[in-house]
């Protein structure tokens, strides 16, 4: 007999989207009623401000994920865009030297996906052996903190349009345009299908290396823009800075119910994996729980979430 | 007293009654063909009695003792063994591994692997698999090969009940010969066998007694005998042996396609029949080897494999159907929506998809015969001038196979030139103009389909009239 199809319509499984609304909607009303510095201003802005680097490589790393790939190397890459751009500064207008920061991400992207979709190597493999070649050519660029005198090089970071920083209207922006790209463009539709069966899709003639490289370079793109908006934020690029940031990026597509195989997730799904990832470590900081104990809560409270994920969806939701 | 006996089985999923009140009994040395299309309940027949489901009323009976499976463990210590028609291997572990998994000789604690390895050979030899090496990885072998150490592993320990559910659906030739001593032999060593089978022709040769289920319901209990495939045919289906394949004659038109080695006229279907290892599937592989190519030259290419190779199984129908045609059919970087749905609904219309409204669907939900016509859609989207059909009915149903012979007749009476590679002597020759014959690697013989016959096809595959 066939399987009984679970109620799914117009692809997306309804249980898990009311699911995972009810679920952000309950972290903000814990939030806003047990602590009273939860809906300040500050709060709030700080809040926007901390989505913006964790949704970037998020959307970045879904892709990656989604062709059924992995990308260790963005914690790296952040580093590396936000200490260039803060060193070239001295010696050329701002533009250019962030244009050079996200350049050197989408380079990076371009050398990972090529290695991997060129010469078959595996994802972690490859993006592991970067993740420390990039953070060490960060080092290798400045071994101490670069603070640019230039106050523009703050611009970018504290801007705000109305009251929400525009590095934030820029990460929902990529997810915006990220989302139509996954659900409604040939290149976007393919690298889904590649994680679901690449040799279904090799064999109807679409190009399968091609967009693995894409896939790459458009997560390597996401970091160097990460990284110099992090740094434009601060005021100052730290070669050190990023260390694991790629668990924060991968916690979130699998809390937004990406599967690491490949070929299922979702950029609005995933948008909602950082906002519970960034709701879960704000609600921790304002009851001021000791950071190591931050860490182990968090880790509990992303396998939580997984597992009630696990139990309420259907195989092979796409979207 | 029988070695097994259903009683009264009902099945239902979800208020849904899919068996309606099945009884069935065998008793050792007993083979049962059990014959029905698919959606018939032979699955969850199959299911049932391997543990895998509950039964939702009924009872089972084993050697006179009411027996309640609750798993599929369970029925293995019963001593009920299923080999299904997926393959359940672990690829990337070796024969001995998969055939001993759990129950390894060990010395001084660790594994024995010549032991082990003696023990699997033992056991290839035994049923007549004994070219198989235990030490070469299970998914480098052919899918032949993975199916008879399939059916090995089910040997390990001695069944009582050996459920075979369309075990010959990928072998060939002296494969299919080795099976069919192998049943024969557990069947005289007191086994209960119950083969499953599509192929009337080996239920006929094999079993002892036929039972043909229909609707969630044994329509009829035969012994082969008194019946014969023609009956049997239109007991499952409805429908004559000479209804299946819509009668072909064609005028050939100008060659569409030349090469390696063969020749593909408009209008024409031509067969490609080989043994297992002959090289098949290979030669097609090879006509569209730069995929982007071949289909920009009108090819089109309906793998043997179709969840490997054919779909992308978590996806929606909707993306399945249109696969190749995001690229054509774009507006600007987008793809076209309208497009997209229109073609879809079109398809599905009139390739009889069903469910009618399974664009949104995974075509994971869908049954066999009706991912096999997604993928047909696929590439009937493309107007195709050349399609290559590679084992196309292989897990398909009676009344979906019609469907795609019909089909297929059609395409060919609009002018497309159709390679029909099987692996099955009689749609080979039936559903065709002419025969190519592969042995070694080679097309070793031509034929004529309508002055053929399955002996003189054989014969070529087997390298005997060279």
């Amino acid at each position: 007999m066939t399987t009984i199809p679970r109620p799914v319509i117009g692809g997306r499984d309804v249980t898990v989207e009311v699911g995972f609304t009810l679920l952000i909607g309950l972290l903000v009303v814990v939030a806003a009623s047990t602590s009273d510095s939860f809906l300040s201003q500050t709060n709030i802005t700080n809040l926007l401000k901390q989505m913006v680097t964790v949704g970037l490589l998020a959307f970045g790393m879904l892709v990656v994920i989604l062709t059924g790939g992995i990308d260790l190397s963005v914690g790296s890459i952040v580093a590396f865009a936000g200490i260039v751009t803060a060193g070239l500064v001295a010696n050329i207008p701002l533009p250019l030297a962030m244009a050079i920061g996200i350049a050197s991400g989408i380079a990076f992207g371009l050398v990972n996906g090529t290695l991997i979709a060129r010469f078959a190597l595996a994802p972690f493999v490859v993006t592991l052996a970067s993740l420390t070649t990039i953070r060490g050519l960060a080092f290798v660029y400045s071994e101490v903190p670069i603070a640019p005198a230039d106050p523009a090089f703050l611009t970018l970071g504290t801007t705000m349009v109305g009251p929400i920083p525009l590095t934030t209207v820029i990460m929902v922006a990529v997810f915006l345009v990220g989302g139509v790209f996954l659900a409604r463009t040939p290149p976007g539709r393919s690298i889904i299908a590649i994680g679901g069966n690449a040799e279904t899709v090799r064999l109807a003639g679409i190009n399968v290396r091609r967009h693995v490289i894409a896939a790459y370079t458009i997560s390597g793109a996401c970091a160097g823009l990460a990284g110099v908006i992090l740094a434009s934020r601060v005021g100052i690029a730290q070669p050190s800075v990023g260390v694991a940031f790629e668990l924060d990026a991968i916690a979130a597509c699998v809390i937004g119910g990406a599967s690491l195989s490949g070929g299922r997730g979702s950029a609005k799904a995933t948008f909602g994996g950082v906002l519970v990832l960034v709701l879960i470590n704000n609600l921790l900081n304002l009851y001021s729980v000791q950071s190591y104990w931050q860490q182990v809560l968090k880790g509990l409270i992303i396998i939580a979430v997984i597992l009630v994920q696990r139990t309420n969806r259907s195989l092979g939701v796409t979207r | 007293m029988s070695r097994l006996e259903l009683r009264g089985v009902h099945k239902d999923f979800s208020g849904v009654e899919v068996l309606h009140g099945v009884d069935l009994s065998g008793d050792t040395g007993e083979v049962i063909g059990v014959v029905g299309a698919n959606g018939a309940g032979k699955s969850t027949l199959i299911k049932i009695l391997s543990g895998a489901l509950p039964m939702s009323q009924g009872e089972m009976w084993m050697d006179g003792e009411r027996v309640d499976l609750r798993s599929p463990h369970d029925a293995h210590d019963r001593g009920i063994r299923t080999v299904y028609q997926e393959l359940s291997l672990v690829p990337e572990l070796s024969v001995t591994e998969n055939l001993l998994m759990g129950s390894f000789p060990r010395r001084f604690g660790l594994i024995d692997w010549t032991a082990a390895h003696s023990r699997a050979q033992q056991l290839l030899d035994r049923v007549g698999f004994g070219a198989i090496n235990p030490k070469s990885k299970a998914g480098q072998l052919s899918v032949a090969r993975q199916q008879m150490v399939e059916i090995a592993k089910a040997l390990v320990s001695e069944p009582r009940v050996l459920v075979l559910d369309e075990p010959s659906a990928v072998l060939a030739g002296s494969d299919l010969a080795a099976l069919f001593a192998l049943v024969r032999q557990l069947r005289d060593s007191g086994v209960l066998v119950i083969y499953v089978s599509h192929r009337l022709v080996e239920v006929l040769e094999l079993a002892s007694s036929i039972v043909v289920i229909k609707d969630g319901r044994i329509i009829e209990t035969t012994v082969p005998q008194q019946t014969n495939e023609d009956e049997l045919i239109r007991l499952m289906a409805g429908r004559r042996l000479e209804q299946i394949y819509p009668p072909r004659r064609h005028a050939p038109g100008q060659v569409l396609l030349d090469a390696e080695g063969l020749q593909l006229r408009a209008g024409e279907i031509v067969g490609l029949f080989g043994l297992v290892g002959s090289g098949r599937s290979e030669l097609a592989h090879r006509i569209f080897r730069h995929p982007a190519k071949a289909i920009k030259d009108g090819l089109a290419f309906v793998t043997e494999d179709r969840a490997r190779s054919g779909l992308v199984l978590g996806m929606p129908v909707r993306d399945n159907i249109s696969l190749t045609t995001w690229r054509s059919n774009a507006k600007g970087p987008f793809i076209d929506a309208s497009a997209q749905r229109r073609d879809v609904a079109r398809m599905v219309e009139q390739l009889g998809i069903r469910p009618a409204n399974c664009a949104a669907m995974p075509a994971v939900h869908l049954s066999g015969g009706n991912q096999q016509k997604v993928v047909l859609a696929k590439w009937l989207l493309r107007n195709p001038r050349v399609l290559l059909l590679d084992e196309p009915t292989r897990g398909v149903d009676m009344a979906t196979r019609v469907d795609i012979y019909r089909m297929v007749d059609q395409l060919a009476r609009q002018g497309l030139a159709v390679l029909l590679i099987s692996s099955e002597l009689t749609e080979v020759i039936g559903a065709t103009d002419r025969v190519l014959v592969m042995h070694q690697g080679r097309i070793t013989g031509e034929l004529n389909s309508a002055d053929t016959g399955e002996d003189e096809v054989l014969a070529y595959a087997m390298g005997r009239n060279v």
